[in-house]
């Protein structure tokens, strides 16, 4: 027999002043299995608290309602309290009769009956409740952190220095990002290089980082604290035991033209040779002379050795006989505890959008028709000291100075039509800072900007636009640009001035597009694999966009820098920070303890063993890949069938499969079938007894 | 019961998820936005937890109307949750109207967190819409007739 105590709360005035809370504990006293019911003013508070305490124990409660606020705001609290008392907190529920009855309901009488009625349903409920234990889950305290930019450079180092095993993966043969392709960054000017290369020798030899290079991330199996990832790492047909990095095999490797990935496949006419292109690299190569590690990889795609079976090169130079032509893809697999994901970001490509997509994308520019039309981050390649031109500015056509440069913001940003709807974020402040580079470097030179808005959100942000306007005189101009085509050896570029109302016509030297920011291409598959959610634009989506920035929907699973949305680089840093900070405190712990409100699946004696039919349908729909497949076999190890198991780590307690179950075998722990219905069936006898309670 | 010259005051029970509509009906109480008090709120994780029996027994107990509500397409909090609740509830509705149950007794709506006015509204819309159809008697009729006469 039941004996459930019910707490009603005044909450001062605000539910007092609406509900008889009185008449309410009266009526509900004279409930079958209600053994205790009273009112007062503060439940929430100490005294508020005790009061239910000590009824517990006083009463041998069996059984919570506390009629107050909502659950959302003190259920916690109450349940604590139950727990203290030495009650299985999930013997405690609250019935909402402040948010949902008296703030919003006006007539009293009506009120009160609807505070007895919502009482009474958790009444019911209770009655159903059962013990529930939370559940402790293990953690294999090691991290892993996909995507080496400085984003996961910065989350791998936190977690390290937290204490925690981190492993790191990165795709490219070295890690470092965009960051490492950059010239100097706003809004200090700090050369990119000299700021980031610190941090990736600090990854390379932190004890408690395990790096893999030219590698991804395959699967991910596991759940919260107990993650598996497989890992392939893709061939490098270089031995990086042996390698020492000296660089020989670069110097000598005969196939000398191919586009540089780390140069944005820009390429740069030699001013003292202008037959001679800069900006290549060779088959073996590593991406940059500061990588990390500085070991070479064979791009087998233009390696003759590969292509053509004969060369070698590479290997006869190698003193340390480290090349090795024969070397194949493996896979590996590493146990983690936590995930931050910091995949990065791409620079839109308009050439490819416009081939794609001959109405979409921006033809009109006709970036990829000619080489004076560049993108934002083949200009830092060209700002950059370890560019192609060794930082001098100089036109791809002809390998002379561009004595005027024009700017565009928002190429396929805040674009409904033929880009993307959001804005880019770092394109207002990178085009400022380039406009700002070029005039120190071409100092009679004349840059444009082509703008929509201005935005240089952020510390010391606008002060750096108002400096490249006022001091170092880029003209900005309000409007966007209609087309660019050449005229001789310089480019018109047609476009509006929408601040003087006038047609503008600029003969460019060169031209610089700041295209969208964009989410990795394989963005939705690497989310499918790690079963995290994605925009729209497939920037992976947060677990709430203010209170839990970094976290995703899947526990365990952390996010940091771009590849949840366009970023600048303090922003990467301060969010990796944060994800970092998640995760070990995740790591810390020894076990974990998650709610108990997770599914379950029927289990008796045998010859039933459960009324699981094994349709799996279940499996079908659960969004997190939380059932599992069990074999009941006999004694003598012959299958008797095959039926469903949840694995409470990835179980999220939605209870999909609950109600998609056709034999009633799955239920979801405090939202059973038993409750549920004891709650539905409790609706409509209000009338009688509301009567027979009213004087 | 209600006197014949009183109005008649239909019962909705509501099936939330909570997330979303439990979450905005939260804040429609925060903002003191008043509504029609015919609802009795029932919280669920996600509205994909309903079983389209406990609607029937809604109905079964008295209900003149249920609501079921949860987050927005593509908000879910559990995914996709509310997908397959629709796809449910589109069906049972069509069922509950093939057996003679008007369709307006059974709504299906998305509010999410921040719709604390159009928890509200939603209320009283279907409180009058409710009002219009008038009691619902059909199942209280089958008992009776199956119990025979007392």
């Amino acid at each position: 027999m039941s004996r459930i105590g019910v707490f009603i709360c005044h909450c001062g005035e605000n539910i007092g002043s609406v509900v008889d809370c009185e008449r309410a504990a009266k009526t509900l006293a004279s409930h079958p299995g209600v053994a205790y019911s009273t009112d007062y003013k503060y439940m929430c508070s100490d005294p508020g608290q005790n009061l239910v305490k000590k009824a517990i124990a006083d009463h041998k409660l069996t059984g919570v309602v506390v009629s107050a606020c909502s659950p959302r705001m003190h259920e916690p609290t109450f349940r604590n309290a139950a727990a203290d008392a030495g009650l299985n907190p999930y013997l405690c529920e609250m019935a909402n009769i402040r948010e949902h009855c008296s703030w919003v309901h006006e007539d009293k009488e009506a009120a009160t009956r609807k505070a007895i009625e919502l009482i009474r349903l958790m009444v019911e409920k209770v009655k159903a409740n059962e013990e529930l234990q939370p559940i402790h889950v293990p953690i294999t305290k090691r991290a892993l952190v996909i995507g080496g930019g400085i984003a996961g450079i910065q989350a791998a180092l936190d977690i390290a220095n937290a204490g925690h095993e981190v492993v790191l993966v990165e795709r490219e043969p070295s890690i470092g990002g965009h960051m490492l392709q950059l010239s100097e960054t706003f809004p200090t000017l700090d050369c990119s290089q000299c700021i980031l290369t610190p941090r990736m020798v600090e990854v390379a030899r932190h004890p408690k980082i395990k790096l893999y290079t030219y590698s991804e991330v395959e699967a991910l199996d596991g759940y919260i604290g107990n993650f598996e990832v497989t890992i392939r790492m893709k061939a490098r047909s270089v031995d990086i035991e042996k390698c020492t990095g000296c660089g020989a095999c670069m110097q000598k490797c005969p196939s000398r033209k191919i586009l540089s990935e780390f140069n944005a496949g820009l390429l740069v006419p030699d001013p003292e040779n202008p037959k001679k292109k800069l900006g290549y690299r060779t088959a073996i190569y590593t991406p940059s002379p500061q990588a990390v590690p500085n070991k070479p990889v064979i791009d087998r795609e233009h390696c003759l050795y590969f292509q053509k079976g004969k060369c070698g090169v590479c290997a006869k130079v190698c003193p340390t006989d480290a090349i090795d032509y024969t070397q194949e893809e493996t896979t590996v697999t590493e146990k983690v505890g936590a995930v931050v994901v910091a995949t990065g970001y791409q620079v839109w490509s308009v050439a490819k959008a416009a081939e794609d997509y001959p109405y979409l994308g921006y033809g009109e520019y006709g970036y990829g028709t000619h080489p004076d039309i560049i993108d934002g981050l083949q200009f830092e390649r060209l700002l950059s000291a370890s560019g192609p031109t060794s930082g001098r500015v100089l036109r791809p056509s002809n390998g002379k100075e561009p004595k005027t440069v024009v700017f565009l913001s928002c190429v396929g940003s805040r674009d409904n039509e033929k880009g993307f709807t959001y804005c880019s974020k770092i394109c207002c402040m990178y085009l400022s800072k380039h406009a700002m580079l070029y005039k120190h470097k071409v100092h009679d030179g004349q840059a444009y900007n082509f703008y929509m808005d201005i935005r240089a959100g952020g510390k010391t942000y606008d002060e750096f636009t108002r400096r490249t306007i006022e001091e170092d005189g880029c003209i900005y101009l309000r409007g966007r640009v209609s087309r660019i085509f050449p005229r001789g050896d310089k480019l018109v570029v047609q476009g509006a001035d929408t601040l003087s109302n006038a047609q503008v016509e600029v003969e460019a030297e060169l031209v610089v597009l700041a295209t969208a920011i964009t989410a990795q291409p394989d963005a939705e598959q690497l989310a499918q694999r790690l079963r995290v959610a994605y925009d729209k634009d497939r920037f992976f989506s947060e677990a709430h966009p203010k209170l839990r920035p970094v976290e995703s929907q899947t526990a365990g699973i952390f996010f940091a820098g771009a590849c949840q949305g366009p970023k600048d680089i303090p922003e990467s840093v301060a969010q990796a920070s944060a994800a970092a900070s998640k995760a070990a405190g995740l790591l810390n712990a020894d076990e974990l303890e998650r709610e108990p409100v997770v599914a379950q699946v029927h289990r008796a004696a045998p010859p039933v063993y459960s009324i699981c039919f094994g349709c799996f349908f279940c499996e079908r729909v659960c969004p997190y890949g939380a059932i599992e497949r069990e074999e009941i076999r006999d004694r003598g190890g012959n299958l008797i069938k095959t039926v469903a198991r949840v694995n409470e780590g990835l179980c999220t307690g939605c209870g999909l499969c609950a109600a998609s179950c056709r034999a009633n075998a799955i239920t979801l722990r405090g939202f059973n079938d038993e409750q549920l219905f004891a709650v539905v069936n409790a609706i409509g006898e209000e009338q009688e007894e509301s009567k027979a309670a009213t004087p | 019961m209600s006197s014949p010259e009183t109005e008649f005051e239909p019962r909705l029970v509501a099936f939330v998820c909570n997330w979303c509509t439990y979450a905005g009906a939260d804040l429609a109480g925060t903002s003191r936005l008043k509504y029609a008090s015919n609802v009795r709120v029932i919280r669920v994780p996600c509205s994909g937890r309903i079983d389209p029996l406990y609607i029937v027994k809604a109905f079964e107990r008295g209900a003149d109307g249920v609501l079921v509500s949860g987050c927005h397409p593509g908000d879910c909090h559990y995914a996709e949750g509310n997908y397959y609740a629709r796809r449910r509830f589109t069906i049972l509705r069509d069922l509950l109207y093939h057996i003679g149950i008007e369709p307006e007794r059974l709504q299906f709506s998305w509010v999410s967190a921040a719709e604390g006015a159009k928890w509200a509204d939603l209320i009283n819309d279907l409180t009058a819409k409710l009002r219009a159809v008038g009691p619902f008697t059909g199942y209280r009729e089958l008992i009776d007739a199956s119990r025979g006469p007392s």
